[in-house]
């Protein structure tokens, strides 16, 4: 019964097609001779030579690259914790806030959350910038980590944890040697999630950011408002080809390490 | 040692991630409140009353009787926002309703694929997702220009004498909204799915369901939770996007995430964009909440 007719291969192509024929157009039209975005006129890769030259452009990205890493870490962490205390606490006191403070910031529509972390720098004073930047990065991402790894740490066997506090470990040490070797794939993969999005946000970003921190994202959204041009989507190419590669070797290391960890646990139980 | 060890690893554990969302998510929620009840001033921050602990108690009373629900008496009173809340409320259940009508198939078809395959078409669907949501939004405007290459595609094949306008209306709106916003909606239903019981549709047709009968009685029925968690996570959004509307839409389209950003970037009238974003918010909160406790549920049944 289970067949794949050809009314599913067709909705699944097509879907795909969907997805995915926007980017492709986009990627080729970068290498478009042409001024015009939408008349091919032959293979160049001078909009991408020219990017070198574009030092706003440059600056911004590195703005952004630092921003995505440094929020990306802190998220990392935070959104783990917050994870931990979400499947190994079931009960404390507010635990259905915390539970709605992890889940709504998904959701959210991105003015409300940019909006609301702006009037919280200017109430306590801080001067809008690279770090309420880094800040408001930090708190949207940090929940999408812990959503991917709570769901890692709900089918986590916990007697292997429970044998370590058995045999002496402290709380501490059976974290780092047992617990997070376990769940390691699925913090990386948190990791990555973080930093495309922190690379990727536009209107949070937009709120918090002051004069001197302009990101990648709001150096294109200014020069597309211009119009459509082969330099943006150039910039837009290297960006998708960074992603692109990023969730490349996230997928093939998380891979690798859930191989190596089945083989790990068979080795176990044969001793 | 350890005990002690371990009761403050434990608490930290906890206290950590819910002291930074308390401080970075929920406060600024109060801040939001408390100036929208405020009126604009031509100063730095521009609104007033600022509070200040320097004026004691009861200059902060004096300032508390300062606060004025003027700006919400304001937005009622003015048809752009009303619109701009009714429009918004419009665009994304359409919208929402289309992603689900295409997501659907494709989930569906993703389940029955082959087990071998299926991995590989996971993370074709996840992927677009890592790619900038500006990026793909900005992908369309060149394809649906009026000279733009879906408009020379069908002037070429002669289905059409003259190029569609479709950027800068509520079409092109509905377009980015369904594009940016699929993959959201395919995975919790194909997760649904996929975990469904087979058998279930093979008793249902052994009975003598027709194939069509027993989709609609057995398999639709189980997805529900998938087809909940996929709606939610396209709805809420959508409500308050800014990027689509503002890069696709036309002057003439109102959506409540637009207008908050101008009334902030453009007129910097903080308490009305405060008012705003808080109207805003007790709109969505009765779908947040629903999403949080059908998420909260899902995950439970995964232990």
């Amino acid at each position: 019964m289970v067949k794949w007719s050809r009314f599913n291969i067709a909705s699944i192509v097509f879907g795909f097609a969907f997805l995915y024929l926007p980017i492709v157009l986009l990627v080729i039209f970068s290498f478009n001779e042409s001024k015009l975005v939408t008349v091919w006129a032959g293979f160049s890769t001078k909009w991408y030579a020219q990017l070198l030259h574009n030092q706003a452009l440059l600056d911004a990205a590195w703005v952004t690259v630092r921003v995505g890493l440094i929020s990306a870490t802190v998220a990392t962490v935070l959104g783990t914790l917050a994870a931990l205390a979400m499947t190994r606490y079931t009960r404390f006191r507010g635990r259905m806030l915390f539970s709605g403070m992890i889940y709504a910031p998904l959701v959210m529509p991105e003015v409300i959350t940019g909006l609301s972390m702006l009037l919280l720098f200017v109430a306590i004073g801080l001067d809008r910038g690279f770090w309420t930047l880094t800040l408001a990065h930090i708190t949207f991402t940090m929940c999408f980590v812990a959503v991917v790894v709570q769901s890692r740490l709900l089918s986590f066997d916990r007697s292997i944890e429970e044998a370590a506090m058995d045999l002496g470990a402290t709380p501490v040490a059976t974290f780092l040697q047992v617990t997070l070797p376990v769940i390691a794939p699925a913090v990386f993969s948190g990791w990555v999630l973080a930093f495309t999005l922190s690379l990727d946000d536009l209107v949070i970003s937009n709120f918090t950011s002051g004069p001197g921190a302009t990101t990648l994202p709001m150096k294109i959204y200014s020069q597309v408002r211009l119009g459509v041009t082969p330099e943006i989507n150039a910039v837009c190419t290297i960006l998708i080809g960074i992603v692109a590669m990023g969730v490349l070797i996230a997928s093939v290391v998380s891979r690798r390490r859930e191989i190596q960890r089945v083989k790990d646990e068979q080795t176990a139980f044969a001793l | 040692m350890s005990k002690f060890g371990s009761a403050i690893f434990n608490r930290l554990v906890i206290i950590i991630p819910y002291a930074w969302l308390t401080i970075f998510f929920l406060a600024p929620f109060f801040i939001v409140l408390r100036i929208s009840l405020s009126e604009t001033a031509i100063a730095m921050p521009p609104y007033l009353p600022v509070f200040n602990l320097a004026d004691g108690i009861s200059g902060i009373a004096d300032k508390l009787g300062e606060l004025s629900v003027a700006n919400y008496v304001f937005l009622a009173g003015d048809a752009l926002y009303t619109n701009a809340y009714v429009s918004s409320l419009k665009i994304a259940v359409v919208s929402t309703i289309a992603t689900l009508l295409i997501a659907y198939p494709i989930a569906y078809g993703m389940a029955k694929a082959p087990t071998t395959v299926r991995p590989t078409l996971l993370m074709l669907v996840i992927l677009p997702f890592w790619t900038s949501f500006l990026i793909r939004v900005y992908a369309w405007i060149a394809i649906l220009k009026p000279e733009g290459l879906l408009n020379q595609l069908l002037l070429t094949l002669g289905v059409i004498d003259e190029p569609l306008i479709i950027l800068n209306t509520n079409w092109a709106i509905y377009i980015g909204i369904v594009y940016s916003y699929l993959p959201f909606m395919v995975l919790p239903i194909y997760s649904s799915l996929e975990k469904m019981d087979h058998s279930l549709t093979e008793a249902a047709l052994d009975l003598g369901c027709t194939p069509i009968r027993a989709f609609w009685r057995v398999t639709f029925p189980l997805s529900l939770p998938g087809v909940i968690a996929g709606c939610m996570l396209v709805f809420i959004p959508a409500v308050g996007e800014f990027v689509i509307p503002d890069l696709l839409g036309g002057s003439e389209t109102l959506m409540i995430g637009k207008t908050l950003w101008n009334e902030f970037n453009a007129n910097r009238d903080w308490p009305v964009s405060a008012a705003v974003a808080t109207i805003l918010l007790l709109i969505l909160v009765v779908p947040i909440m629903f999403f949080q406790h059908a998420q909260a549920k899902a995950d439970g049944e995964g232990k």
